[in-house]
């Protein structure tokens, strides 16, 4: 595990867009993050992860300007945040209303009027595949096709760093994956775009980088496929809680048991399947499967990612 | 900046526009009003004598006159007052028995043809200075009450509610994460509910005159200029209002706090003169007040710029400190 603000490969050859130092955020009765340091590469997807409550969307909300941090502080280029962070600044926000009566077109017109650069109207309606929505009054769509019109708003102004906050949070399969496409194209262009996400299939599809955040602490730092090789042997393997025995409990095994299934790390896969038999675990429902980060955040904290 | 206020004012426009129910509601209301008004109030007047008598306190037995039956007889100490409510023929004549004696009547006054005879007959010498005015019906001088009570709820509940919904929704939260400041937001609001409001009083001011029709003795280009400064005003003390607070019950309870007391103190219904003076003094507190003694002075005596200038200042005094609280206290989104 990297301890947070050690530095990635890829961001010791780079200076940050956006750096993060000892962020903490306290309300009366609550620390929201409790001293949060990191910073974000220029042109890659950076992914804020955590369950609910963890601090994510406070923590990026600092990021964004919107929230003024407790102490520590949040720099864009180098500098404070000030009027070039919010002219070149994309936000998606988890819930966000417009303003009722506009069409789609005049929900993004108003905001490209809000920028002093940025891109045309009916180029950004193209982006983001909005060109038969166009006319219909922007509180008339689907889940997904909202999504896609907050997107069209973040994008407006041709932001060089894109904040995206839960953005497939409530969407059905199809209309998700359709979301995911939407940000492979921008992140084609090379811009920075700051996830958040409790959705560790988005994070891994996305991100470049993460950072896994518990109780408003990091608790991992660094690109997926690293953390999850330096954090587990090849394999894990799943099988349903109520199909393993108390007694198997007592094997010379890492396991770790969720509300619904027990999971197994080994490097040693026909060791530990002789292991298991030996002690009579039925194996009929036994799944194998490399770990993904919701592997990781179990194991490095003793609980469940999902909110 | 300014391209950032066209957008919010545009965007704000059009929302309001299309909001039906709305649109017909702001229009609707006040013409209902008026016509309502005007068929209970705006009858012929009462036959009835009323004379106003230059002297302190009445005495009858002064002059045969004052002894005059089916005659009301008002002791008037002020001349000036007393001439200006014998051109509006709130009295039908006015009197001086005092040597040499002395009287003012409205020739365009029937009735005041008529008790001027009853004068006559007991004063043959009596010195006469004709005055000329229509008859002030209720309706005329309620219309710029009715006018003003429109601006004030538009002002009021129009904007402060349409802040409060934007942030609750999170729609402020949003435009905050842009370029637009505080100052940018507030003035496209101002700017937008501006506009509509002095549509719609102009609608209701060329509508309502074909209807019924009332009188308008001053210039309109001033009436504008007031209308302007008193929409600003009661604009900006509804964005007070609105500019920290995320609770629907809290504001409308404010407001209802604001514009109850308006109604019954500002003159909108009926006049305070013979009010007590500390009623007075609280009414003009109120800007509804200041545009409703401007209004009628412009309307039913011809007032010039000279004459309502104070109450201009005070809205326009009004209108930056309310805007200055506004930009101070606004919070973009729920603490």
């Amino acid at each position: 595990m990297l301890a947070p603000g050690e530095s990635s490969a890829n961001r010791t050859v780079t200076t940050p867009i956006i750096e993060v130092r000892d962020l903490v955020k306290q309300y009366p009765a609550t620390t929201a993050v409790a001293g949060v340091s990191f910073t974000v590469a220029p042109g890659i997807c950076f992914g804020l992860l955590g369950p609910n409550g963890a601090g994510k969307t406070t923590t990026v909300e600092i990021m964004e300007g919107i929230l003024p941090p407790t102490s520590g502080e949040v720099r864009y280029r180098g500098e404070p945040l000030g009027t070039r962070f919010r002219e070149e600044a994309g936000i998606l926000f988890q819930r966000t209303a417009l303003q009722d009566f506009l069409t789609v077109r005049q929900c993004i017109a108003l905001f490209r009027g809000l920028y002093s650069h940025g891109l045309d109207v009916e180029e950004v309606i193209r982006l983001c595949a909005l060109e038969k929505l166009a006319g219909r009054d922007s509180r008339k769509l689907s889940g997904g096709q909202q999504q896609r019109l907050l997107l069209a708003i973040a994008l407006v102004n041709d932001p060089a760093v894109l904040f995206l906050d839960e953005p497939t949070t409530g969407l059905d399969p199809q209309a998700r994956r359709n979301f995911w496409e939407l940000v492979e194209s921008i992140k084609a262009q090379r811009k920075t775009i700051v996830l958040t996400t409790h959705y560790m299939e988005e994070a891994e599809l996305l991100c470049e980088e993460i950072v896994i955040l518990d109780r408003g602490r990091i608790v991992a730092q660094g690109p997926p496929r690293r953390l999850l090789r330096e954090h587990f042997a090849e394999v894990l393997l799943e099988l349903p809680r109520p199909e393993f025995p108390e007694q198997a409990r007592q094997l010379p095994l890492r396991i770790l048991e969720t509300s619904d299934r027990v999971e197994i790390t080994t490097d040693d896969l026909e060791e530990t399947l002789r292991t298991l038999l030996a002690a009579k675990v039925p194996l009929t429902n036994l799944r194998i499967r490399p770990p993904n980060l919701e592997d990781l955040f179990l194991e490095l904290t003793g609980h469940e990612l999902r909110p | 900046m300014i391209r950032r206020m066209a957008s919010v004012l545009h965007a704000r426009n059009l929302e309001f526009l299309r909001d039906r129910g709305t649109l017909v509601f702001t229009l609707l209301l006040p013409v209902m009003l008026v016509i309502g008004m005007g068929f209970v109030f705006g009858g012929p007047q009462r036959p009835l004598f009323k004379v106003g008598v230059l002297a302190a306190q009445l005495d009858r037995q002064a002059h045969p006159f004052l002894r005059e039956r089916y005659v009301e007889f008002v002791p008037m100490p002020e001349q000036g007052e007393a001439l200006h409510k014998l051109t509006h023929q709130q009295i039908d004549l006015l009197v001086d028995l005092r040597q040499p004696p002395a009287y003012w009547v409205n020739t365009d006054s029937p009735k005041g043809y008529m008790v001027e005879k009853l004068l006559l007959a007991a004063e043959p010498g009596a010195h006469r200075q004709p005055v000329t005015g229509a008859a002030l019906r209720y309706v005329d001088w309620l219309f710029p009450g009715i006018l003003g009570m429109n601006m004030m709820f538009s002002c009021l509940f129009g904007v402060g509610y349409v802040v409060l919904r934007y942030r609750k929704s999170g729609f402020l939260k949003r435009l905050h994460a842009t370029p637009l400041s505080a100052f940018e937001f507030l003035s496209a609001q101002v700017l937008s509910r501006l506009g509509l409001i002095l549509f719609v009083t102009i609608i209701l001011y060329a509508g309502i005159g074909a209807i019924i029709r009332f009188r308008s003795a001053g210039s309109l280009a001033l009436l504008m200029l007031l209308a302007v400064l008193g929409a600003l005003s009661m604009i900006a003390l509804g964005l007070t209002v609105a500019a920290r607070f995320s609770s629907e019950e809290l504001v409308g309870g404010i407001l209802n706090l604001l514009t109850w007391p308006m109604m019954l103190l500002s003159g909108i219904w009926f006049s305070l003169e013979g009010a007590p003076r500390w009623v007075q003094w609280v009414a003009h507190v109120f800007p509804l007040t200041h545009v409703l003694d401007a209004a009628r002075a412009v309307m039913l005596d011809g007032a010039g710029l000279a004459q309502i200038a104070p109450n201009l200042l005070f809205l326009a005094i009004t209108t930056l400190a309310f805007l200055a609280l506004g930009a101070w206290s606004f919070r973009w989104r729920i603490d």
